[in-house]
């Protein structure tokens, strides 16, 4: 197997640090990835050089600020295989994304009458924006459900998509790690007459998507979870689909023309990019790309799933162990459960070994609930991450153990 | 500094919770949980003529310190007076923010200290009491 780790790992300044005398571990890629100089570096650079509001000021700063915003849209819609620039829209992440076609799409398409079809293993982020819809018009929410195992239940989707007019689903699951297919339900989605939202926050970062091949018709994530900084992120939609929708947030930069009665909205993508946007992160989305793209993202889908597979494989022979999310096409996140030792205590104990996971619902309580769950620890893995960290986690896991154990 | 988290004292309480169920007829019921992680307490309580304490029982699902946190609390304040059990969530609350005067009434819950040297576990110390302060302001409104 390439180690992609041994290579890259250096790009990473936090990553040199110790945590308690120890190695710091970082296991916690599906809340947050770490940046790269370059990224770090373009932001710098950005800011040192280039910083000036975009789109309106008519000298040479204002044009190059521009320019670099810009040219990031193009970069974004060749990572992602968007038709056209013209179809990515920076937010400041999914959550934005999402609620932005809560806004624009779902206030002008649905009605009391209609129903929405999301799944029981979705993120709050793609559940809450729509239960704030309903209370303003209404509609039906069906769920399609989660197996013992871990994956969508695609068995009954024909009957479940009667009367939906969107479908919006995680093409990976921050919490089972579960990789949807989400090419069939988009097909089957079109077939009834319903549109398709993916959340991507889990997956952009870790394998290669193509617009083209998935062909859904909105596409959300984030760039801080993809080697970008926070406060980024993105909407790709179907140009034809974004022409039809109204504005999301009014202000500035999203007009065409404003009277005191009344405004125009400016064309896509502007009409959705209200104020002054998040200049400097997009810049750094756009550095981040260039950085995942030259180690192609093929080879860390490749070197995630050895990763996934070496800690199934250690984390199963810990008696005691239990993982939460056992499908056969699945990103390299491990949500699991450790006999005696709450996952908050487990956490706590590995922090002192310099090991960062999660513990907690990871923002999928209604997923936790039907499993009769109320949080479980959490190791998510990005193409940084050294074979050797598996090791220092099981010591750690073997640690906690040790503690709770009873003594006789 | 984990073993001042983890005393023997605190693992004992979590596996073997003191009151831990519920009672028949509870007089009073607080529930309370920590949206951040999840955790879930429910505190049951009967009070006498004379407004003392004379049964108590918790369950929930939480980590070792909120769980021992809790046990320890059921064990605190059996037999007291409502208002004493008022100055007790205050110490304890004040305990934990750091502030060291203890009274005798304590016992067990000295053993929590260790919290203090963990910001983030704090709320999980003081889930229960939480729970118990939500109670005594249903027996004020009561009165």
């Amino acid at each position: 197997m390439n180690n992609l780790a041994l290579k890259y790992r250096q790009d990473f300044p936090l990553l040199k640090q110790e945590v308690y005398g120890k190695p710091l571990v970082y296991l916690d890629n599906a809340a947050t990835s770490q940046k790269p100089t370059s990224v770090l570096k373009a932001v710098d650079y950005y800011y040192c050089n280039d910083n000036a509001n975009i789109h309106r000021g008519l000298y040479a700063l204002s044009e190059r600020a521009t320019q670099a915003y810009e040219s990031v849209r193009d970069k974004v819609s060749k990572f992602i295989g968007a038709t056209s620039s013209q179809e990515i829209i920076f937010t400041s992440g999914t959550t934005e994304s999402i609620n932005l076609v809560a806004h624009s799409w779902g206030r002008k398409n649905l009605s009391s009458n209609d129903a929405i079809l999301l799944t029981e293993m979705e993120h709050h982020s793609n559940l809450v924006p729509w239960h704030l819809l309903r209370e303003q018009i209404g509609f039906q929410i069906k769920f399609i459900p989660v197996t013992a195992e871990g994956s969508l239940d695609l068995s009954q989707l024909e009957e479940l998509l009667k009367n939906v007019k969107l479908v919006s689903l995680n093409h990976m699951s921050n919490v089972l790690g579960t990789i949807n297919d989400v090419k069939k339900v988009a097909e089957l989605a079109h077939q009834a007459g319903a549109l398709v939202l993916v959340d991507g926050a889990q997956s952009v970062a870790h394998m290669p998507v193509d617009m083209k091949v998935l062909d859904c018709d909105f596409y959300a994530f984030s760039g801080h979870k993809m080697c970008a900084p926070t406060g980024c992120g993105v909407l790709w939609a179907k140009k034809n689909i974004l022409e039809e929708m109204g504005p999301f947030l009014g202000g500035g930069e999203m007009i065409h023309q404003v009277f005191l009665d009344h405004s125009t909205y400016a064309e896509v993508p502007n009409r959705f990019e209200a104020g002054t946007m998040n200049i400097a992160q997009v810049v750094g989305l756009g550095a981040a790309i260039d950085y995942l793209s030259e180690i192609g993202m093929d080879k860390i889908f490749a070197y995630e799933q050895y990763l996934l597979e070496l800690a199934t494989e250690k984390l199963q022979k810990i008696e005691g162990l239990s993982i939460f999310g056992q499908a056969p096409h699945k990103g390299a996140v491990i949500s699991f459960l450790l006999d005696q030792v709450h996952p908050h205590d487990l956490a706590t104990i590995l922090d002192q070994e310099g090991i960062a996971i999660r513990a907690g619902h990871h923002c999928a309580q209604p997923l936790m609930r039907k499993f009769d769950l109320i949080s479980t620890a959490r190791a998510s893995f990005y193409f940084y991450n050294m074979p050797e960290e598996i090791d220092v986690l099981v010591q750690g896991l073997e640690k906690a153990k040790e503690m709770f154990a009873y003594v006789r | 500094m984990l073993d001042s988290l983890y005393q023997e004292i605190i693992l004992d309480h979590y596996r073997n919770p003191r009151n831990f169920g519920s009672i028949e007829n509870p007089q009073v019921i607080a529930r309370f949980d920590n949206p951040s992680c999840g955790d879930e307490i429910e505190v049951q309580v009967v009070l006498n003529d004379a407004q003392c304490v004379c049964e108590i029982k918790f369950q929930g699902r939480g980590c070792a310190i909120s769980q021992a946190s809790a046990s320890m609390m059921t064990e605190a304040i059996q037999g007291k007076h409502v208002d004493e059990v008022k100055t007790l969530i205050e110490g304890f609350q004040g305990f934990m923010m750091g502030q060291d005067c203890l009274e005798d009434d304590f016992d067990d819950l000295e053993a929590l200290e260790g919290v203090r040297k963990f910001p983030v576990r704090i709320k999980c110390a003081t889930l229960a009491w939480t729970a118990l302060s939500h109670i005594l302001k249903e027996v004020k409104a009561k009165e």
